[in-house]
C-alpha cells in the first residue's frame, strides 16, 4: 500500500505543479484600493485585457487597504481617494497621480421619496450624522423640503467600516460645513463615527441603504445608479439646490486648479460655482518612485495611459468624469519620476 | 392535582419541549437549504463553470473562483495530511509514556479551535509581507494550518482503534516496526483515516477568513500560485455584500454550490466511517 | 504476504534498527512540529500586540476609543460584543441543544436516530459565510419586520430590563449576530452532550424508569448528574467556537466600534473588526492595535478551551475508575 500511496500522493502535487508553473508572472499587474472606482477600473481592466492580453486585477479593499498594501509592496499599485500630502509622499517614497474624478451622492431610504425627491444641505448631514438629527420628521430637514410628507421614522445612519477615501471626501466636505464636526470627528480615511452602522466598502453601504427602512449613506454616484437607490439632491456653496450627475460633477472639477498642486494634492468638496456638486472627488494612484520591477511599474503606466487615451465614453457611461486632456498631460509628465534602481525612468510616452 | 399528575404533566412540557427543539435545528437546516437553493438556481449552468468573474454589470461566472478554491484545497490537503497523519501516528504509536504527548494532544486541540482569522494573520506575517505580495501560496498554507490539527486528531483516534493483536502478529512475524505502522496498522484504519481528511477538506472548502489575507482575490482566470488567486468563499463575501443584481446572483449561485459539496463530502464521510466501523 | 519476505530482505536486525529510528524520528519532528505552529502563532500576535500595549498599557483593555484620526485605541467595544454576542448565542444555543439531545437519546425512534443525527451535524458543516449571508438577506430583514418592533412594544417599557430593547429596528445588530452565533453552535453541543448522554450505563437509566420515574426525570435526575461535567465541557466548546466566529457575524453585526446597551444596536467583535480594518490600518499602531485585539481573542478561546479540556478530562478519568 505505501508504495502506491506514496505514488499517488506524488502523482497529484505533480499534476498541481504543472498547472500551477503554467501561467507565468508577466501580463498579470496587480492593485488594490478604494472601491469609489472600483466600477470604472474593473471595465478599463476588461477591455485593455481584450486589446493587449495583460490582465490587470483590482481588489477594492478601501482607500486605506491600498495606502498600506503599496506601502508594504505587496502589490504593483495602490489606490486611493484620500490624496497623501506632498509630505508623506516624499516619506514614503511614493509617486501619485489622480486617474479619474466622481461625484458622492447621500442614498436615501425613505418610502415614497424617489430620486432627488428630498434636499438637505451639509450643516443637515452633519447634525444627522452627529446624531442631533434623529428621525426623519425633524424641523431642519423640514424646513428643507416644504411639501414633502416626512414620516416620523427614525433615521439609520450608515457609514463606512473600513477605511475609505469615499469616507474621507464625504468628512472633508462635513469638515468645511461644520465646524462641530470639525472639532469633534475630524476628516480621515476612517474617523470615530458618533452614530450609525457600518457598512463594508461602497458596496456595502449600499447595500444596507438598500436593506434598511429610513438608512441615509454616502456612496460614490455610479453605485447610487447602478442599483438604483434614490438619492438626495443637496444644496450647494451658493446656495443652488442640485441633482447629481455628469454635469454637476464636472462644473466642480472644472474649477480645479492642478498645476498648481504638489503631487496633485488638490481636494474638491465645496466649490465654488452655481452648478458645482459639492461632494467631488479625484481618485489617486499611488507607485514607488524606485521601482523594484520596472517591467511590472511601466505596465501599470501602460494601462492608465492606454485608460486616459481610451476610457473616457466608459467613464462617462458609468457618471465619472474623466481627466481634462491637459490634465493628462501634466500626469505623464510627472511620470519621469519614476525610476528603476538605477535612475532610469521606467515609462517613456510614445 | 396529584403528585402523580404533576409529574406526568412536567414530563409532558419537558418532552413536548425537545420534540419542539428538535424541529427548530431541522427547520434551520432546511430554511438555509431552500434559501440557497430559492436563491442560487437560477445562477445554476454552464456558464457558472465557464465563464470567469465579470465587472458589474456584465455577465459571467465563477470558474476562476471555482478552480483557485479547488487548487488551494488540493495542495492545502496535501500538504497538511502527511503531516497530520505523521504527528497522529506519533501520538497513537510512539508516544506511550511520554509526557510530551498529552502537551501536544492539548496543543492540537488548541490549534483545531483557533478563530481562523487569526492563522490568516499569522501567514499574512509570515509570508505576504516577506514574499511582497497576496499568493496562493499563502493561501494555501494558511488552509494547511487548519487541515492539520483536524487529520492529527481523526489518524489518533483511528490508530488507537486498530486492535493490539494485529500489530502484535505483524511484530511476531518479525517485521519492522516501521513497516508494520505503515503496512498493516494505516490499511487497518484507512476508511477513517479517510474519513478524517474529507472532513478536513469540507471545513476548509468553506473558510473565508484565513484567505483574506493571503490569496486575497483576483478577477481574472490566473493559475499563478504566486499571486492573487480567486477563490469561492471571498467571491461569495464581496459579491453578496455588492448592490449588483448581477453579482448576488453570483453570489447565491456559488453559495449553493459550495454547500452542497461541502454536504456531500461530510455524508459521504460519515458513510464511510459507518462501513469501517462496522468491518469486524 | 510481503511482509515476512521483507523482514529478511530489510538489510538485518541492525537495518531495522536504523528504519525504525527513522521512522519513529521523522512522526516525532512533525508532531514538535505542531508544537512549533503554535509557538509561532503565539509568537508573531504577541511581538505584533507589543507597540500598542506598550502605548496604551493595560488602559488598552478599558478603553472604548476607536479613533483611527487622533490614533486611540481600546479593546472594550470589540471585547464587549465578542462576550455579549456569545453569551447570547449561549442563551439560544444551549436549551435548544439540549433538548436535541434529549430527543436523540430518548424520544427519538431507534432507527431514525441515525439520520436525524447526522442532519443535526449537517449544521455545523455549513460554511459561517454562508450562516452569514443567510443572516444578512433572510434573518435581518425578516427580525426587522416582525420580531424586533414586537419586542420593542412588549419588553421595551418593561422597567429592569426594556433598556435591552430600545432602539429603532434596524433588523441588524448585537441581537441578530447573537441568533446566528447560536445557530451556529448548536450542533457542536448537541453531538457533544448526545455523545455524552449515551456513556450513561444502560443499567442506570434502566433501574430508574424501573421505579417508575418520567423520561424527563430520568434526564433530571440520573443522566445529567451523571454527564454533567462532560455537558460542561462540550458547552465551553461551543462557547469557545461562538468566540471565534468571524464571517457570519460580521455580515450582521453592524459594525459600529460602540458599546450600546441596547441589543438592538449594532456592535463589533474582535473578528468583524479585524476582518474589516485589517487589511486597511495604516499606521503602524493601528496595525498593532487590531493584532492586540486578536492576541486577546487567542487567550480568551484559550482560557475557555483549557477549562474544557479539564473538565473533559476529569469526565474521562471517572469513568475509567
Amino acid at each position: 500500500m505505501q508504495a502506491r500511496g506514496l505514488t499517488t500522493w506524488l502523482g497529484a502535487a505533480a499534476v498541481v505543479a504543472a498547472t500551477a508553473g503554467i501561467a507565468a508572472a508577466e501580463g498579470e499587474i496587480s492593485g488594490a484600493g478604494a472601491t469609489f472606482p472600483y466600477p470604472i477600473y474593473a471595465k478599463w481592466a476588461d477591455a485593455y485585457k481584450e486589446k493587449s492580453g495583460v490582465s490587470m486585477n483590482y481588489q477594492s479593499i478601501g482607500s486605506g487597504g491600498g495606502i498600506k498594501q503599496i506601502t508594504a509592496r505587496t502589490v504593483d499599485f495602490g489606490a486611493s481617494d484620500m490624496p497623501l500630502t506632498p509630505d508623506k509622499l516624499s516619506k514614503a517614497g511614493l509617486v501619485q497621480f489622480p486617474a479619474i474624478m466622481g461625484g458622492e451622492v447621500l442614498a436615501i431610504n425613505l418610502p415614497g421619496v424617489a430620486a432627488g425627491g428630498l434636499t438637505l444641505d451639509g450643516p443637515t448631514i452633519a447634525n444627522i450624522y452627529l446624531g442631533k438629527i434623529t428621525s426623519w420628521d425633524d424641523p431642519a430637514i423640514a424646513k428643507l423640503n416644504p411639501g414633502v410628507k416626512l414620516p416620523p421614522l427614525g433615521i439609520a445612519v450608515v457609514h463606512r467600516s473600513d477605511g475609505s477615501g469615499t469616507t474621507f471626501i464625504f468628512t472633508d466636505y462635513l469638515s468645511k460645513v461644520s465646524p462641530e464636526w470639525k472639532d469633534q470627528v475630524g476628516e480621515d480615511t476612517a474617523v470615530e463615527w458618533p452614530v450609525g452602522l457600518g457598512g463594508k466598502g461602497n458596496e456595502g453601504v449600499a447595500a444596507l441603504t438598500n436593506n434598511t427602512a429610513g438608512a441615509i449613506g454616502y456612496i460614490e454616484y455610479a453605485y447610487a445608479l447602478q442599483n438604483k437607490l434614490p438619492y438626495a439632491k443637496l444644496v450647494n456653496k451658493e446656495g443652488a439646490a442640485l441633482m447629481p450627475g455628469s454635469a454637476s460633477f464636472q462644473a466642480a472639477a472644472a474649477n480645479a486648479d492642478w498645476p498648481k498642486a504638489p503631487g496633485f494634492y488638490l481636494l474638491l468638496t465645496d466649490q465654488s460655482g452655481k452648478e458645482s456638486w459639492p461632494i467631488t472627488g479625484a481618485s489617486f494612484i499611488l507607485l514607488h518612485e524606485v521601482q523594484e520591477k520596472p517591467e511590472t511599474a511601466k505596465q501599470v503606466l501602460d494601462f492608465f495611459a492606454w485608460s486616459y487615451a481610451n476610457g473616457t465614453k466608459m467613464a462617462e457611461e458609468l457618471a465619472y468624469v474623466p481627466m481634462p486632456e491637459s490634465v493628462v498631460k501634466l500626469v505623464e509628465a510627472s511620470w519621469s519620476k519614476i525610476k528603476d534602481g538605477g535612475g532610469k525612468p521606467v515609462w517613456t510616452s510614445q | 392535582m396529584t403528585l402523580y399528575e404533576r409529574r406526568q404533566a412536567a414530563n409532558i412540557v419537558a418532552l413536548t419541549l425537545s420534540w419542539l427543539a428538535t424541529g427548530v435545528g431541522l427547520a434551520i437546516l432546511a430554511l438555509i437549504l431552500w434559501t440557497l437553493l430559492r436563491r442560487g438556481i437560477a445562477a445554476i449552468g454552464l456558464e457558472l463553470f465557464t465563464q470567469t468573474t465579470p465587472p458589474p454589470g456584465s455577465r459571467g461566472g465563477l470558474a476562476n473562483a471555482i478552480y483557485g478554491s479547488l487548487v488551494m484545497t488540493a495542495v492545502a490537503t496535501l500538504v497538511g495530511t502527511p503531516v497530520g497523519i505523521l504527528t497522529g501516528t506519533y501520538l497513537a504509536e510512539f508516544s506511550r509514556g511520554s509526557r510530551l504527548a498529552p502537551v501536544i494532544r492539548f496543543v492540537n486541540d488548541i490549534l483545531l479551535s483557533a478563530p481562523s482569522i487569526l492563522i490568516g494573520v499569522f501567514v499574512n506575517e509570515l509570508m505576504v509581507v516577506r514574499m511582497g505580495h497576496f499568493s496562493a501560496w499563502a493561501g494555501s498554507v494558511a488552509l494547511a494550518i487548519i487541515v492539520v490539527p483536524v487529520v492529527v486528531r481523526t489518524t489518533e483516534d483511528m490508530l488507537k482503534l486498530v486492535p493490539g493483536s494485529l500489530r502484535e502478529a505483524a511484530i511476531a512475524l518479525g517485521a519492522p516496526q516501521w513497516k508494520v505502522t505503515v503496512s498493516v496498522i494505516y490499511r487497518a484504519a484507512l476508511q477513517g483515516m479517510l474519513t478524517g481528511v474529507m472532513l478536513a477538506v469540507a471545513r476548509i472548502a468553506g473558510e473565508t477568513a484565513p484567505l483574506l489575507f493571503t490569496a486575497l482575490n483576483n478577477q481574472f482566470w490566473s493559475t499563478n500560485m504566486n499571486a492573487p488567486m480567486a477563490n469561492l468563499p471571498y467571491v461569495i463575501f464581496q459579491f453578496a455584500l455588492s448592490p449588483y443584481a448581477d453579482w448576488q446572483q453570483l453570489a447565491w449561485g456559488g453559495a449553493l454550490l459550495i454547500t452542497f459539496t461541502i454536504l456531500v463530502l461530510n455524508i459521504v464521510a460519515r458513510v464511510l466511517a459507518g462501513w469501517s466501523n462496522r468491518t469486524p | 504476504m510481503d511482509l515476512a519476505v521483507s523482514a529478511g530482505a530489510s538489510g538485518g536486525l541492525n537495518g531495522r534498527r536504523v528504519q525504525d529510528a527513522a521512522f519513529r524520528g521523522t512522526t516525532r519532528v512533525f508532531a514538535f512540529g505542531v508544537l512549533l505552529l503554535l509557538g509561532g502563532i503565539i509568537a508573531a500576535l504577541a511581538t505584533g500586540a507589543l507597540l500598542a500595549f506598550s502605548t496604551f498599557g493595560w488602559g488598552f483593555l478599558t478603553s472604548q476609543a476607536w479613533n483611527p484620526v487622533k490614533e486611540n485605541f481600546g479593546a472594550l467595544p470589540a471585547i464587549y460584543g465578542t462576550l455579549v454576542t456569545s453569551f447570547i448565542a449561549m442563551l439560544i444555543g444551549i436549551p435548544l441543544a439540549f433538548g436535541i439531545a434529549v430527543f436523540l437519546t430518548e424520544l427519538c425512534p431507534p432507527r431514525l436516530r441515525r439520520p436525524i443525527g447526522t442532519l443535526i451535524e449537517l449544521l455545523a458543516a455549513i460554511p459561517s459565510i454562508i450562516y452569514g449571508i443567510w443572516g444578512l438577506f433572510v434573518l435581518a430583514p425578516f427580525l426587522q419586520s416582525t420580531v424586533q418592533p414586537a419586542l420593542i412594544a412588549v419588553l421595551g417599557p418593561v422597567p429592569l430590563i426594556g433598556f435591552l430593547f430600545r432602539g429603532p429596528p434596524l433588523g441588524l445588530g448585537v441581537l441578530t449576530a447573537g441568533i446566528i452565533l447560536g445557530f451556529m453552535v448548536l450542533p457542536f453541543i448537541a453531538s457533544v452532550t448526545r455523545d455524552v448522554f449515551l456513556t450513561v450505563p444502560a443499567m442506570l437509566r434502566e433501574s430508574a424508569y424501573g421505579v417508575g420515574a418520567t423520561t424527563s426525570e430520568v434526564v433530571r435526575r440520573i443522566v445529567l448528574p451523571y454527564t454533567r461535567v462532560g455537558v460542561i465541557g462540550g458547552i465551553m466548546l461551543g462557547l469557545g467556537r461562538a468566540l471565534g466566529e468571524t464571517m457570519a457575524v460580521t455580515f450582521v453585526i453592524g459594525n459600529a466600534h460602540r458599546i450600546m446597551p441596547s441589543l438592538l444596536a449594532p456592535g463589533t467583535t474582535i473578528s468583524a473588526t479585524l476582518a474589516n480594518e485589517f487589511a486597511e490600518a495604516v499606521s503602524p499602531l493601528y496595525t498593532s492595535s487590531c493584532i492586540a485585539i486578536g492576541l486577546i481573542l487567542f487567550a480568551m478561546s484559550f482560557t475557555v478551551l483549557a477549562a474544557a479540556k479539564l473538565m473533559l478530562l476529569r469526565l474521562e478519568q471517572r469513568a475509567a475508575k
